[in-house]
């Protein structure tokens, strides 16, 4: 694998550390006048989300990780994985419970996410920005009943719940932003 | 900024000159890249040696405002290309001189400093609580890990001290307060003579808020001494695998000539504006920062 120096270092970029991948946030060269240069910086666990800061010497090396973030659609499930395949060459991964953990209440059939792979393993899944999903379950609206916001909880395909306008109906299809879990519009066909 | 400067050295009698950017040596310093020209030559890390070379030509008090250039330094106060801001005055040592750059920071951000003038050793023996001049690198290495600041692998101990200086102490200074840190370890004396206790170096550092801004000397004269040092920086890159860099003989012979007692400093004035100005990037204040050139 290649490695990098840490004149090379930049945001986004994936090394390995202690055998584990991570992502560069921060880089800070710190250099007192007539000494040794060093770099600090702040990096994420692609494995656990534990972000820690590390010093290293200026033209100091390390492994690049061989992390991608590929685009895979989902199929199914088995309740132990999470099976995606590449729409390209058709090869499938199994996702762990914890790689699908943010993501595993809007995964529809058929839906594109973005799979970071570390070595060809399933790390995390990130399901698109935004989602349509069917109302399963929810009550009726009744008018002037403004207690929460006018906002009653949904139950979607998926299992999920999400707080909808009061007109919504079972039935309809909803379209949530992923990254917050609201509500944005109707997306009936 | 710069007519506040010049006005000031004005006022003081100290002449205005300009030295080559380009050189044929390089600096045999370890820790500093120089860049080197394809048609031969190096371009300058200071303007240090050709104004020794007029001050032992009998120049007087003299000032530069250049760009000089280092190799692989880019950051937040960091470009490889910045402006310094380099005097030397005949006849001051290294605490008359610290006087002088506190008077000139004054006059550029016109207004009132609290000053803090410590020693190196206090500084670590009150932030820390070990004698930078005693302790062994195991205690420095043990130290680093303690705080979550040791890089892998060993170093030698003035970069173990360097990295305590830059990463906890500096960063303590408050933000507003001008420190100067006096009397460096006699390992680190750079171009500074030896203080009487042999331990120590007439070299200090002027720091505002965890910003360092300038670097000075009680000038070394001693052209003996000048050549071991050379000779000793020249070794040091054999060791680490540095390319050799040949001295500069011109300046050695201008040393062996007889330069006066003075005591010279270095400051950066891009990082005297940010300060001045409350900017977060040394880009804020470059026309165009390295990644822009």
């Amino acid at each position: 694998m290649a490695t990098y120096s840490t004149n090379e270092f930049r945001g986004g970029m994936k090394i390995l550390l202690d055998g584990d991948p991570y992502s560069i946030i921060e880089n800070e060269f710190v250099k007192p006048g007539k000494g040794q240069a060093f770099n600090r910086v702040k990096v994420r666990n692609l494995k656990n989300g534990r972000v820690l800061e590390k010093t290293f010497k200026s033209g100091e090396t390390v492994e690049a990780a061989d992390v991608i973030d590929t685009e895979m659609q989902y199929i199914y499930n088995d309740g132990d994985f999470w099976y995606f395949m590449d729409p390209n060459t058709y090869e499938q991964v199994g996702a762990s419970k914890a790689a699908v953990e943010g993501a595993v209440k809007y995964l529809k059939e058929q839906d594109t996410c973005v799979v970071t792979l570390w070595n060809g393993e399933p790390l995390l899944v990130t399901p698109p920005n935004f989602v349509e999903l069917l109302v399963t379950q929810c009550d009726p609206g009744v008018r002037g009943d403004t207690a929460q916001g006018a906002t009653k909880p949904a139950t979607v395909e998926t299992g999920a719940t999400v707080r909808v306008p009061l007109f919504i109906e079972e039935g309809d299809v909803l379209k949530i932003d992923t990254r917050t879990g609201e509500y944005i519009s109707r997306a009936n066909k | 900024m710069l007519q506040r400067i010049r006005a000031f050295f004005m006022a003081r009698g100290v002449l205005e000159v300009e030295t080559p950017l380009l050189s044929r040596a390089g600096n045999t310093d370890p820790s500093i890249t120089s860049l080197e020209v394809r048609d031969g030559g190096w371009l300058h890390t200071s303007p240090e040696f050709p104004m020794k070379r007029l001050l032992a030509a009998g120049s007087g008090d003299i000032y530069q405002i250049c760009k000089v250039f280092r190799g692989g330094e880019s950051g937040r106060f960091h470009n490889p290309e910045f402006t310094l801001l380099e005097w030397y005055r005949l006849g001051f040592d290294d605490c008359r001189l610290a006087d002088e750059v506190v008077a000139l920071i004054s006059e550029v951000a016109a207004r009132r400093f609290d000053v803090v003038s410590v020693s190196y050793r206090s500084l670590f023996l009150d932030a820390l609580g070990i004698d930078p001049l005693r302790t062994g690198v195991d205690e420095l290495q043990a130290l680093a890990r303690s705080r979550g600041i040791a890089p892998d692998g060993d170093m030698p101990r003035d970069d173990w001290l360097d990295l305590l200086l830059s990463h906890i102490v500096t960063p303590s200074f408050p933000t507003d307060r001008l420190t100067v840190v006096t009397d460096y370890p006699a390992s680190q004396a750079a171009l500074a003579r030896l203080n009487a206790d042999g331990e120590t170096a007439a070299r200090f550092e002027i720091y505002w808020g965890a910003v360092e801004l300038a670097n000075g000397y009680f000038e070394l004269t001693d052209p003996v001494e000048q050549r071991r040092r050379v000779a000793a920086e020249q070794s040091a890159r054999r060791q680490r695998g540095l390319p050799p860099i040949r001295a500069d003989e011109r300046f050695l012979q201008a040393i062996d000539h007889g330069l006066p007692d003075c005591a010279g400093v270095a400051l950066g004035l891009d990082r005297l504006l940010m300060k001045v100005m409350g900017a977060e990037h040394i880009g804020e204040v470059i026309a165009f920062d390295a990644g822009r050139a």
